[in-house]
């Protein structure tokens, strides 16, 4: 009990100060400038599994919009088998991109149609051709995006996502960022040329991407809505599926790893107690 | 690897030959099943058992791992996810190394607190001690060099960070650093020879155990009541007593490991790591890993020179000199009582001690500004003092509680107390 | 004393249950564990994705050979001449070291005749093999040797016009993968 009592302070300790610091910062600002809200992911919990229907819209996103801009390197045309695509369809989306091999006999690189086992093409040969073309700021790969960004969630909010099993302040975060294009910065503030302010950006109050998607720019044939609400969801959870494509076998095993240890750490403590029993 | 007289009596004749030529079923029969344990052994102690668990887990994990991955800067980070995303249970087993590595050091400092709860590192035990400091020790070098091997953005600059520390010290401190590095900055012949380390590593670490191991048969576990074994119905034979009993604190232990591993795999690493490293650009806010964080908060709150000794360096003395405090600690306790239960005034300063290191921890993971600074720099402060002043002082001035003639007569006492709280469940 | 035994020997045997049913729980769990050990090894989908090929084989004129590589493997794609062709065919079966075809695309028992072993009616100038010897895996070296086929240089193994074993140690005859023309021209491998 002594325990719990110092646990009590320390914690109100922490608490007292996290206030304090609160109040005091201001003179270096911290990004983002707004934490994003946390959305419902059908990913979520212990039993998410990815939409495949809202995969495939959040591919088309990226097909019409994203790739012009961003390569998703590590993601291969066979991966869209997981999104509901057939090995036909798999093999006709491949064979709609233009992919580079070679060298042939004659020592040059051609073009062919690609095939399942190729990689996304990049949309510019180099990093510095990407930078080039976009006023400097190359476009980030968007395979690993969803996992490599995240606002940190403070204290003590951080405890209890271990409980809720909070794991998606990826996609939480683009869905933020796609849909924080159309506030107003702040009096004062002074917004860089050639970038655009986003108070949900990570790394500063503006960014070099400009709002990439509309209303209406996409159509979908499945009838969901063609909104900006609706466009930043479905690319944030396609993106998630890019960054971690073994997320549903990772979730399912993990509950037969969990019932199992239920199970046999039971028996274990059954057997222990038994043994133990028998020392007088 | 005991001590004690040896009970082994081979049963076959393939045994008996066995026994004349190496006898290998005799070092394991006595060291791990006729090998006797104080009884009064709670849950505390089972951390020994599971940290073997993790230590071979990691060692299996690691080696097929390598078996995939690439130590090259222009492969490494791809090599990495292609474990992810097309190796055969890659992502599993890359998952299961990560966070092991976490819960490598969860089951360390569990281990590490408890020693010092109950003052496992006084004589006779302080070469076992010294000993585990060289294992911790030998841990955060490859846990350190483990992490640089993704060649994320946090691997690329927690290896400049790191091996910056060097070329605090004066003279030879870049010749150092450069040694470290082979080059003048982290490339791809520090890539590989972390590599490599990270490999051996473990292997050595594993080298210590068994030392560990040996010393603590030796001279026999420490227990709660602090008192040495005197008679035989102080001590319970580890095989089945304490097997099973470690054997069910494990089953807990891999339940909490495995719901990290399945369900929340990255929350104990930083998003900055699947960025691939880039020797142009330094994250906004760079953090080691959670098991460093105290001793990055240490490192950080020397923010002002000291005589001869500039703040750089004295951030790195101060931080190193955190661990060579835990190498002195069987000298610096004076304290004839070994454990804490009979100590109610080192207990209090105990509990203040695992508070301050929880809070350095947290304070390393903020921003080193404002008011974070001065708080990092009372928790130093208490950390060296914990260690420095309350310890010695401590020891002689305080006056313990009595204590149990034997932990038999400790144990009867407990279980009296504690039945006559339980009569109705016991009358089942 | 009947009541002491029979409450006696219950007893011992939940506990025996007890103790065998956690020693097989951890049994399983511990089999369950090494299944991702051994999985790792397989070749990954990276790999498992490579394995059909496209061969272009229209400049490959008869008496030229083509060598591509697939699952890490040389393949012989050779347009035979009509004496090669001849050769293989004239050669009595009961003169084979092996006389079974190592067809992938037929059965396993069809007998190693020369159409058996080429791409099949109207395309029997074409012979599309595994290019590795089957005694201990050289690469072995075309239009050589004592039958005017193929000749490892490692062992001595000599292979007729057909890839078919005829002299030295190598057992069988060289594998011919799964394949087919897709067009006239390429082959699809795999």
């Amino acid at each position: 009990m002594f325990l719990h009592a110092l646990g009590a302070v320390g914690l109100g300790l922490a608490l007292a100060t996290s206030v304090a610091v609160a109040q005091e910062e201001g003179a270096t600002p911290h990004y983002p400038l707004k934490k994003p809200e946390p959305q419902e992911w059908s990913f979520a919990g212990p039993f998410g599994t990815y939409d495949k229907g809202q995969l495939q819209r959040g591919f088309k996103i990226y097909r019409e919009v994203c790739a012009a801009c961003h390569s998703l390197d590590m993601v291969a045309f066979r991966n869209l088998e997981d999104l509901g695509y057939s090995e036909e369809q798999v093999r006709a989306i491949a064979a709609e991109y233009e992919v580079q091999d070679g060298p042939n006999e004659a020592g040059d690189m051609f073009t062919r149609p690609g095939t399942p086992s190729d990689y996304f093409p990049s949309p510019f040969a180099n990093v510095e051709q990407a930078a080039a073309s976009n006023n400097g700021a190359a476009p980030p790969d968007l395979s690993l995006i969803a996992k490599a960004r995240g606002v940190e969630r403070g204290f003590p909010t951080f405890l209890f996502d271990i409980f809720t099993q909070y794991a998606e302040g990826g996609p939480d975060y683009l869905h933020a960022l796609l849909t924080g294009y159309d506030e107003t910065p702040p009096e004062g503030l002074e917004i860089p040329d050639g970038t655009y302010y986003n108070p949900y950006f990570i790394s500063g109050p503006a960014l070099a991407m400009p709002p990439p998607i509309s209303d209406g720019q996409v159509t979908y044939e499945d009838g969901a809505p063609e909104t900006v609400e609706q466009y930043s969801r479905d690319i944030s959870a396609f993106l998630m599926w890019a960054a971690e494509p073994h997320l549903e076998a990772r979730k399912q095993t993990g509950f037969t790893v969990l019932i199992f240890l239920v199970l046999f750490g039971g028996l274990v403590y059954l057997t222990k107690r038994k043994i133990w029993a028998e020392l007088h | 690897m005991s001590g004690g007289h040896s009970t082994y009596t081979p049963k076959t004749g393939f045994g008996r030959w066995m026994d004349a030529r190496l006898p290998l079923p005799r070092l394991i029969y006595d060291s791990f099943v006729a090998y006797p344990v104080p009884r009064n052994l709670n849950y505390a102690y089972t951390f020994g058992g599971i940290l073997t668990l993790m230590l071979v887990a990691q060692i299996l994990t690691g080696v097929v791992l390598a078996m995939h991955y690439a130590a090259n800067t222009e492969l490494a980070f791809g090599s990495v996810e292609k474990i992810m995303r097309d190796v055969n249970s890659g992502w599993l087993l890359r998952y299961l190394h990560a966070n092991g590595a976490s819960f490598f050091f969860v089951a360390v400092y569990v281990h590490m607190f408890r020693g010092l709860y109950y003052g496992s590192y006084k004589a006779p035990r302080e070469l076992l001690w010294i000993l585990g400091c060289i294992i911790y020790l030998l841990m955060m070098a490859t846990a350190f060099m483990g992490y640089v091997l993704p060649w994320g953005q946090m691997s690329f600059w927690g290896a400049t960070v790191i091996t910056g520390f060097f070329s605090a010290i004066p003279l030879v401190g870049d010749w150092i650093q450069q040694l470290l590095l082979g080059g003048f900055a982290v490339d791809n012949p520090t890539l590989n020879r972390f590599f490599s380390l990270h490999y051996l590593l473990p292997f050595m670490i594993a080298g210590v155990v068994v030392l560990h191991v040996w010393a603590l048969h030796v001279t026999g576990q420490t227990n709660p009541t602090g008192i040495e074994v005197k008679q035989k119905t102080d001590t319970v034979a580890f095989t089945p007593y304490a097997t099973v009993k470690d054997g069910f604190a494990m089953v807990v232990f891999l339940f909490v490991f495995a719901y990290f591993v399945f369900y929340m795999p990255n929350y104990l690493g930083h998003p900055d790591n699947y960025i691939e490293a880039d020797p142009l650009k330094t994250p906004a806010h760079i953090v080691p890993e959670w098991y460093f964080l105290p001793f990055y908060a240490m490192l950080r709150a020397i923010t002002f020179n000291v005589g001869p000794i500039d703040s750089k360096l004295g951030g790195v003395l101060v931080m190193f000199g955190s661990i060579i405090l835990l190498f002195l600690t069987p000298w610096l306790d004076t304290s004839k009582v070994r454990s804490a239960v009979y100590r109610p005034w080192y207990r209090l300063f105990f509990w203040l001690f695992v508070a301050d290191a929880i809070l350095l921890g947290w304070l390393g993971s903020r921003p080193a500004e404002g008011v974070y600074v001065a708080l990092a720099q009372l928790g130093t402060l208490y950390y060296y003092a914990f260690f420095l002043v309350i310890m010695p002082v401590l020891g002689l001035i305080e006056t313990p509680r009595r204590l149990p003639n034997s932990i038999t007569e400790a144990v009867l006492e407990k279980n009296k107390a504690g039945s006559l709280e339980t009569q109705p469940a016991s009358q089942r | 004393m009947s009541d002491i035994d029979s409450t006696h020997i219950p007893e011992h045997s939940r506990r025996d249950f007890l103790y065998v049913a956690t020693g097989m729980a951890g049994a399983f769990g511990a089999a369950a564990v090494a299944w991702p050990f051994i999985d790792q090894m397989r070749p990954d989908a990276s790999t498992r994705a490579l394995a059909s090929i496209q061969v272009d084989v229209s400049a490959v004129e008869p008496g030229m050979s083509l060598t591509v590589k697939w699952r890490g493997h040389p393949v012989f794609v050779r347009n035979r001449t009509e004496q090669e062709m001849q050769a293989a065919q004239e050669t009595p079966l009961d003169q084979l070291k092996d006389p079974v075809a190592r067809n992938e695309n037929l059965p396993a028992d069809t007998p190693a005749t020369d159409l058996a072993r080429s791409a099949g009616e109207g395309k029997e100038n074409w012979l599309v093999m595994i290019g590795v010897c089957t005694h201990l895996g050289c690469v072995p070296l075309g239009q050589q040797g004592d039958f005017g086929g193929w000749f490892c240089p490692c062992h001595g193994s000599h292979y007729d016009t057909a890839g078919r074993i005829r002299k030295g140690p190598a057992p069988e005859n060289m594998a011919i993968p799964t394949f087919e023309f897709v067009s006239d021209t390429v082959i699809q491998i795999g």
